[in-house]
């Protein structure tokens, strides 16, 4: 160390002559490569800005339009056509909730599953596993209206025939997300060295045993991960829900199995805006702003999530 | 791959379990297709396939009704043409800055940024298509009476292209600055001690190493443009129109399937049944370039991982 300490400021000459020498160089590139270095650069940072202007647009906007409404009645009402002062969305945050409760249920177990199976178990140049694989990543592409009308017609009617009810939205949701879930487990289980697996294989344990007790425990931070970006992706969506029955503009609270009606939020949402008064248009725009608050806190618990535990092997 | 096989039961019995988990996927494939392709028949027995396949006329309200797919297949396309020559150049602009330009503290902070954007709910946007995009930036912008003017419109293509175009940006970024920084560090710095410029470097050398995942990100962000619904039946309007006009009212074909397929839709009616016809040629559409953005991606990880 001693000696580390003596060579720095030496190696800080030499590096600073270094650039020195290299930029004296670049300086007397033809005037045209200059201007056209900075064009581009500028191009490139007018890329950038517009994107980030996009999103704050959206961010200012839902909450100019929609800061009259944010009041605790937006929780705590049911909606309301003829008092839109007083309407708000407990009926959909609590359909919501329920809905991702399901999802959750389902997608976890046989997201992980999945990834188990694909990264431990399956032989990948067998023809049937390449299958798989790959249709997993158009499953996780296939735009989400089509999944709606999967559900349509194989979980509301068709085979499993389970009616408008709020379970098998949620079902539909599960599978629209578990694409998602399985890849981002598949790349944490990936993360773990095969070292700790040779290791624990051994010392004698089982594949399930080293699975169990070393390569699943080490991968959850990275699986967690995955599955809040997941949920907080079928939390968003709309499209599906519409097809599965979630459309009626419901005062109560539903149930999972209830044949009443559910709603959700992002399906409130859309039915007030597409309401053309004030009132209503205000109302979205608030419900726009809860939806943005939940889904940046999740989405900031995944990244620290992700950044707190993850390991370094 | 480590394998052990064991002969203990239980240790084949968690194998078959996991293996049936994963075969859920192609289960969840095959019961997209049987579910699309049995009514989609039922349709064509009632609905000529030449006038669903080169009619452009979409009225099933009309009595009697015409079910020319072209006029929605039209309203999708026009709708993805103006989002995406929003997105690409403003999605390839930030994944160069990103790649190449960034020091990493600003990279730090536009990346979650992006991402951010990635993760806000598509009703959100189109609120914002028909609420902002459309009254605040197409309208004032729009020049006055060019292709019949975008002045009081309630609904605009373009408005929810832009919008469509918006929430692509971040697929489109994100990807090709994975596929950028895939390059190898030895190409950047070979070009550089021939006395390359830093554009000449990222236009010149490392745009086309990257290329073949770069069309992967704008194949895939059209397959999410096309399959997009929420932007389109807030922003777009529902007139099926047989054009590219920007500043018209259209149908895009996932607004007629979220518009028709609600409430008290009778199972055995033509109305129920075209819209699983318009499914499958949706279905079939984001399928090829699903596979085409698949197939890409694979190919520069070959290359260069």
């Amino acid at each position: 160390m001693e000696a580390g300490r003596a060579t720095a400021p030496r190696n800080r000459l030499a590096v600073a002559g270094a650039r020195s020498t290299t930029e004296a160089m670049l300086r007397n590139q033809p005037r045209s490569d200059v201007i056209r270095n900075a064009v581009f650069a500028g191009l490139l940072l007018l890329a950038v800005l517009i994107a980030l202007a996009g999103l704050l647009a959206l961010v200012i906007q839902a909450f100019a339009k929609g800061s009259s409404a944010l009041s605790l009645d937006l929780i705590t009402n049911p909606p309301s056509t003829a008092f839109p002062e007083k309407a708000g969305y407990r009926p959909a945050i609590i359909g919501s909730l329920q809905l991702i409760a399901g999802v959750m249920l389902f997608v976890v177990p046989v997201g992980v599953g999945a990834a188990l199976y694909l990264e431990e178990y399956a032989d990948s140049s067998r023809w049937w596993n390449r299958l798989v694989e790959v249709n997993i990543q158009n499953l996780a592409a296939v735009p989400s209206i089509i999944y709606g009308i999967l559900g349509l017609a194989f979980i509301v009617r068709g085979p499993l025939d389970l009616g408008f009810i709020l379970a098998a939205g949620s079902l539909t949701l599960a599978l629209l997300v578990l694409p998602m879930v399985i890849i981002a487990s598949r790349e944490a289980l990936r993360a773990v060295p095969d070292s700790i697996r040779q290791g624990s294989l051994a010392l004698g344990a089982t594949q399930w045993q080293t699975i169990r007790t070393q390569v699943l425990p080490a991968s959850i931070p990275g699986i967690a991960t995955g599955v809040i970006l997941a949920v907080s992706r079928a939390l968003g969506e709309t499209a599906p829900l519409l097809l599965v029955g979630a459309t009626v503009f419901v005062t109560f609270d539903p149930t999972p199995f209830g044949t009443d009606g559910y709603s959700a939020m992002p399906v409130q949402i859309f039915n007030y805006a597409l309401r053309p008064q004030e009132e209503f248009q205000a109302l979205a725009a608030a419900g726009i702003l809860v939806m943005l608050v939940v889904l940046l806190a999740m989405n900031s618990f995944a990244i620290w999530l992700r950044n707190r535990y993850e390991q370094r092997w | 791959m480590l394998q052990a096989e064991s002969k203990r039961y239980g240790e084949r019995a968690i194998k078959w379990l996991l293996a049936l988990c994963a075969a859920l996927s192609v289960l969840t494939t095959t019961a997209i297709v049987i579910s699309l392709i049995g009514p989609t028949i039922g349709f064509f027995e009632i609905v000529p396939a030449d006038d669903f396949f080169f009619g452009v006329d979409w009225t099933p309200q009309f009595e009697p009704p015409s079910f020319g797919v072209l006029s929605i297949v039209a309203g999708t396309l026009n709708v993805t043409l103006w989002g995406m020559l929003f997105a690409i150049p403003v999605g390839l602009g930030s994944a160069v800055y990103l790649s190449e330009y960034a020091s990493p503290r600003v990279r730090k902070t536009v990346k979650p940024a992006l991402e951010v954007l990635a993760g806000i709910p598509t009703v959100a946007i189109g609120f914002f298509a028909v609420s902002f995009i459309l009254p605040e930036v197409v309208v004032p912008l729009w020049p006055d009476g060019l292709l019949g003017g975008a002045e009081g419109k309630p609904f605009l293509a373009l408005a929810a292209g832009l919008g469509i175009g918006l929430m692509v940006v971040p697929i489109i970024a994100s990807m090709s600055d994975d596929a950028m920084r895939a390059v190898p560090r030895g190409l950047h710095e070979g070009a550089y001690a021939l006395g390359a410029t830093k554009a000449k470097v990222a236009t010149r050398v490392i745009f086309p190493a990257a290329l073949s995942g770069i069309v992967a990100s704008i194949v895939l962000a059209i397959s999410r443009a096309v399959g997009e619904t929420m932007i389109v039946v807030l922003a777009a309007g529902s007139t099926p129109k047989f054009t590219l006009n920007p500043v018209e009212s259209i149908q895009a074909m996932t607004s007629y399937i979220a518009t028709t397929a609600t409430g008290d839709i009778s199972t055995g009616s033509v109305d129920y049944k075209s819209v699983f016809a318009v499914g499958t040629v949706l279905f079939a559409m984001t399928l090829v370039m699903n596979v085409v953005s698949i197939r890409l991606v694979r190919k520069y990880r070959e290359v260069y991982e």
